[in-house]
């Protein structure tokens, strides 16, 4: 595929200046420096209890770092930043365990943000969200409820949820690990036609084909520290750390 | 036993009875409304807001859930005044009323908030929804489908009670009977009938619940 060879350039979106952040006395992140470019499609892989979710789950603020800087698109983001909201409404968010909102349906699912942060009208609103559910390749669910819809279904839903607030940016938190097998090809497809439009992209995923296909950069965490990264070529072929061989050892095929 | 019942004095009167029966359905539907509208704003104090809003929400749910409603009432008919509040015996008994609901069903919005997966907020202030709004858009509507069942059983014991009212002559069901007995001294068969007009009441209440339920709570699905 080609989308390796697009290597992202441009100024930083969001950048990461000595992040840390401690659950009580449990230090989840450890001075983290991060650059992330327009158009630059990062993946995060490491094992689990790594700060993964923490560190992308930062990004938008759903936790919040004691130490160190987040900028996003300019503007320094922290706990008691002003305009939060307006932040994360640039900032696209899909979860391991999809959250859509169970008692909308798929269309209200994608309207209501575009409606109430926005201030979008409803027919504008709604001719979006069937764009994206076109795009997602579920346009004849709209009517339907979230717990209707099979897994692979209700992910798909909640990108187009995300996209209809065009986003610059879409953080993925293991959007495929709660997923049967048999539904997390129809996600990393749709996720693959998002990289194949440009969108800048962080994705926690150990799917590691994708990884090769699709990521600029692989980062790989341990005990809340970046321990390496490198492009996916690089980093599966020649990883650095002893740490980087271990993992990769057990996550990928005949070792 | 040789007492003969006259419900003839009963059918004679029927109107007072009925007006009664009335009155009782809008002073327990306003209530109801009423009590549902602080629950929402209680749980929502408890819930998200700020220390002291949280305090003075853990006070009066105590406070009225471990004093007894008939002192609760008085307090406010005969106590307020002194203050300079003058209410009607028919305002005070609808005021009484919904801070006494009130307490407990914010008890039971707040069980349904909390009982909302944490997930789905993270989405709500992911999407750039502020926190009212992912209270208002995100949250409450399925919180209150879960409590619903819970918060009806509520309601109906909150019918029933509103029978205490009569006590400082507010106007409603038990209020006309007793009314009716000091005129009639057939106290026997009109207790039997307000006890059934009480029963049909709680049973037509029910039955709007669950009208309302399949109305608004629309089937969406295994979750
Ligand atoms: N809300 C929390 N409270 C306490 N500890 C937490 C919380 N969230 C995460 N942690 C801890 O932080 C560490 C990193 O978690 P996480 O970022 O979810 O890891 P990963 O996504 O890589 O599996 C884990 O050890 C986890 O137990
Ligand atoms: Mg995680």
């Amino acid at each position: 595929m080609s989308a390796t060879t697009g290597a992202a350039g441009g100024e930083p979106i969001i950048t990461l200046e000595g992040v840390s952040k401690r659950f009580g006395s449990f230090q989840a992140l450890r001075n983290i420096n991060l650059e992330v470019h327009r158009g630059e499609r990062i993946v995060i892989c490491g094992p689990s209890g790594s700060g993964k979710s923490t560190l992308i789950r930062c990004i938008n603020q759903l936790e919040h770092h004691q130490q160190g800087r987040i900028v996003f698109d300019g503007r320094e983001i922290g706990p008691h930043a002003h305009g939060l909201d307006q932040i994360r409404r640039e900032i696209g968010m899909v979860f391991q365990s999809f959250n859509l909102f169970p008692h909308l349906t798929v269309l209200q699912n994608c309207t209501l943000a575009p409606m109430k942060v926005r201030s979008t009208a409803r027919a504008e609103a709604e001719a979006l969200a069937r764009r994206y559910l076109e795009r997602v390749r579920i346009p004849e669910q709209a009517n339907k409820y979230p717990g209707q819809l099979s897994g692979g279904q209700q992910q798909r839903v909640a990108i187009a949820r995300a996209l209809c607030m065009n986003p610059k940016v879409m953080l993925f938190d293991e959007p495929t690990s709660a997923l049967d097998p048999e539904m997390v090809k129809e996600v990393l497809e749709t996720m693959i036609g998002l990289a194949e439009d440009g969108m800048t992209m962080l994705c926690v995923t150990h799917e590691m084909g994708f990884a090769r296909s699709v990521a600029h950069r692989v980062i790989f965490m341990d005990a809340g520290e970046i321990v390496e990264q490198a492009p996916p070529e690089t980093f599966f072929a020649h990883p650095k750390s002893e740490r980087t061989r271990t993992f990769l050892g057990q996550i990928l095929p005949h070792g | 036993m040789n007492y003969t019942f006259h419900f003839g004095v009963v059918w004679d009167d029927w109107h007072a009875l009925a007006w009664g029966t009335w009155l009782t359905i809008q002073l327990s539907a306003s209530a109801m409304v009423l009590g549902l509208l602080v629950a929402i704003a209680g749980a929502l104090g408890k819930t998200m807001g700020p220390k002291p809003v949280r305090w003075l929400v853990d006070a009066y749910v105590e406070a009225i859930r471990n004093t007894p409603f008939l002192v609760q009432l008085f307090l406010i008919f005969f106590g307020l005044p002194a203050a300079g509040l003058r209410m009607s015996a028919n305002e005070a008994a609808l005021f009484a009323m919904v801070v006494n609901v009130g307490a407990y069903a914010t008890e039971i919005v707040r069980a349904g908030i909390e009982n909302i997966h944490r997930g789905q907020v993270e989405a709500g202030l992911a999407l750039g929804l502020r926190p009212l709004q992912v209270f208002r858009y995100v949250i409450l509507f399925p919180a209150l489908q879960t409590i619903y069942p819970a918060l009806c059983s509520q309601f109906i014991l909150l019918m029933l009670s509103s029978s205490v009212v009569s006590t400082i002559s507010a106007q409603e069901l038990t209020a006309a009977a007793n009314d009716l007995q000091s005129r009639t001294f057939r106290s026997f068969e009109i207790y039997i009938v307000v006890t059934a007009i009480y029963l049909a009441l709680s049973l037509a209440f029910s039955g709007t619940f669950a009208a309302i339920r399949r109305a608004v709570f629309v089937e969406t699905g295994k979750r």
